[in-house]
């Protein structure tokens, strides 16, 4: 177990180092020089050589990605070249709005998809197991920035109930805060859910055949407490599976949805930063974006073998 | 084809996906309207107003804007499917025939590229070479090739442990060739799905990009687009939001609903 868990770690730190060298040489070849942007079509090529330097710009590029990377280390993410402020300041307000935009949408999703999966395999083939499979096929089907814009149409601008976008800050009050994310992280489970359901569907249904179920319905345990009890959280596996290999998607979503609702969050923020030209910011996004969808990954791995003990005997 | 026409989702996900192919060929020679024309006097009409859709806030008839756009965005999604299937497919099959370290570097390789969105891959290209339909069809590609190295790898890999295979080794047939021969032709069903699923995965894609700003430039209409236009203007003529969204979700939903249709219909399991 401990050899397997620091095969796995290492493997997770070379991607990282791949991923973070891949997203600096792509950001580098980018047009324009961040010196001469940050100082305007004005200055003097005295300056711009003298800013140049400050920046390291002079470096050849080995030794910039190195400085970066211990930088990254360091928690010291360099200096936004428009906002003028650390990134990693930058980087930690904005998250403030995506990670509970995210992690509100991901309970939503789930709290959607397992009910709904787990009554479908139930009544498999009937009415309600029609339902569900339509209802997954509908959203995984829509586009969440899409259901962002219905919503605001029928919450905001027709009834008057939600706020049309913007974020008031956590300053203003937690529900304040909490009913600005509502109505994004509506449109972004949406489509998470459609496939959770189908996913958990799935899997209760594999599982309600296999042999412990049937012994704990022969012990003479009711419908309902074989299938929550003893079919579910065996269900849950592939569950969590798909919400890590998703997670990229919850990702792209919150970029998109993000700009529908006007959130600071670090999606806009990434956006903001290529229309500005910002590659510091963007560079360290992107590599933070990436990270996070790596280490989901592995955390999933992991629950994997801590859930499922046969999983840990084959790995050995 | 009797087992064909016994499978509803199938029969529905066929006709919404002839459909849409039907509107957007229809598109490259005809429109009711020339779909970049402004008429601002005709401006934020409402549905059957004027034209069947209504006109957006440049008095563009918005059914002629949505025909073309069927067109640009399954044009740009299909090609970026096809460089995804084919690069992906031959990189998983070579794998499959070499195995050893290759297979350790690609798998890697697949992991990489996954870490980043699609999103911000086609914002980093976007910002390298400038947004367009080139960017959209390299960053969704691009996205989409892991997923046919690990699919087609795996099916390989089956295929390499069949009896016939095995025969053929030891007849001394060259590696490439049975691969071309029968690891390839053994494994299309599965990439077929695949290509149908990942292309309404690419339209969904796409329209996020066009959404951005990062997909085709105007005056060219896109679904994506037409749906950032329109969030000017939701109070007014909230319609304008309704249809580009109804046309990537239809379009999306029939592709789905044709490929798990295949899936069934494929599935050598089933054939008993």
């Amino acid at each position: 177990m401990i050899s397997l868990l620091i095969r796995r770690i290492l493997s997770l730190a070379v991607t990282l180092l791949i991923v973070s060298l891949l997203i600096f040489t792509v950001m580098d070849l980018l047009p324009g020089d961040p010196a001469a942007i940050m100082l305007g079509t004005s200055a003097s090529p005295e300056t711009l050589a003298a800013l140049q330097k400050q920046l390291g710009l002079d470096q050849p590029l080995p030794v910039r990605y190195l400085a970066w990377l211990a930088g990254v280390f360091r928690g010291d993410l360099g200096q936004s070249y428009t906002y003028g402020v650390p990134v990693a300041g930058l980087i930690a307000e904005r998250l403030a709005v995506t990670l509970p935009l995210a992690l509100i949408a991901i309970v939503l999703s789930v709290a959607i998809a397992i009910p709904l999966g787990v009554q479908a395999a139930r009544k498999h083939n009937g009415v309600f197991d029609f339902a569900a499979g339509l209802f997954s096929y509908i959203s995984i089907a829509v586009p969440a920035f899409w259901v962002g814009l219905l919503l605001i149409i029928l919450f905001s601008t027709m009834l008057g109930w939600m706020p049309a976008g913007g974020f008031p800050g956590w300053d203003a009050g937690f529900l304040a805060g909490l009913k600005a994310l509502i109505l994004p992280a509506v449109a972004l489970a949406l489509p998470q859910a459609g496939v959770l359901t189908r996913v958990a569907r799935a899997a209760v249904l594999e599982v309600m055949n296999e042999d412990f179920v049937r012994t704990a319905r022969a012990k003479g345990v009711s419908d309902g407490v074989a299938i929550w009890r003893h079919a579910v959280p065996n269900a849950l596996v592939p569950v969590f599976t798909m919400l890590g290999l998703q997670f990229t998607f919850l990702i792209a979503g919150a970029v998109l949805v993000e700009n529908v609702f006007n959130l600071p969050g670090l999606g806009r923020l990434a956006y903001q930063a290529l229309s500005q030209r910002d590659i510091i910011v963007m560079q360290d996004v992107v590599l933070f974006f990436s990270a996070l969808v790596i280490l989901m990954n592995f955390l999933v791995d992991l629950a994997y073998l801590v859930v499922d003990p046969r999983l840990r005997a084959g790995a050995q | 084809m009797r087992k064909a026409l016994r499978r509803p989702v199938f029969l529905i996900g066929l006709a919404i996906t002839l459909a849409l192919f039907a509107v957007a060929l229809v598109a490259i020679v005809w429109t009711p309207f020339p779909p970049t024309k402004m008429n601002i006097v005709q401006k934020l009409k409402a549905p059957l107003d004027f034209g069947l859709l209504g006109t957006d806030q440049f008095g563009r008839d918005v059914a002629s804007m949505l025909m073309v756009g069927a067109w640009n965005s399954l044009s740009t999604s299909i090609l970026a499917v096809l460089l995804g299937a084919s690069i992906g497919t031959a990189t998983g099959v070579i794998v499959a025939m070499r195995r050893g370290w290759l297979e350790l570097v690609v798998m890697r390789g697949c992991d990489i590229v996954f870490a980043v969105p699609p999103i911000l891959s086609a914002m980093m290209l976007g910002a390298f070479i400038g947004s367009g339909r080139f960017t959209a069809i390299i960053a969704i590609g691009v996205f989409m090739v892991p997923v046919f190295a690990r699919l087609s790898l795996g099916a390989a890999l089956q295929i390499w442990t069949r009896d016939y295979v095995t025969a053929a080794v030891s007849m001394g047939r060259p590696k490439a060739k049975i691969t071309l021969v029968h690891v390839l032709p053994n494994i299309s069903n599965q990439i077929i799905v695949q290509v149908t699923i990942q292309l309404g995965l690419a339209i969904l894609t796409e329209a996020g990009l066009s959404f951005l700003g990062l997909g085709m430039p105007p005056p060219t209409p896109t679904w994506g687009r037409m749906l950032a236009d329109a969030q000017t203007f939701l109070g007014q003529a909230p319609w304008l939001a309704l249809m580009p969204g109804l046309a990537i979700a239809l379009a999306v939903l029939g592709l789905n609903m044709l490929g798990d249709g295949l899936r069934d219909l494929l599935d050598p399991r089933d054939n008993s």
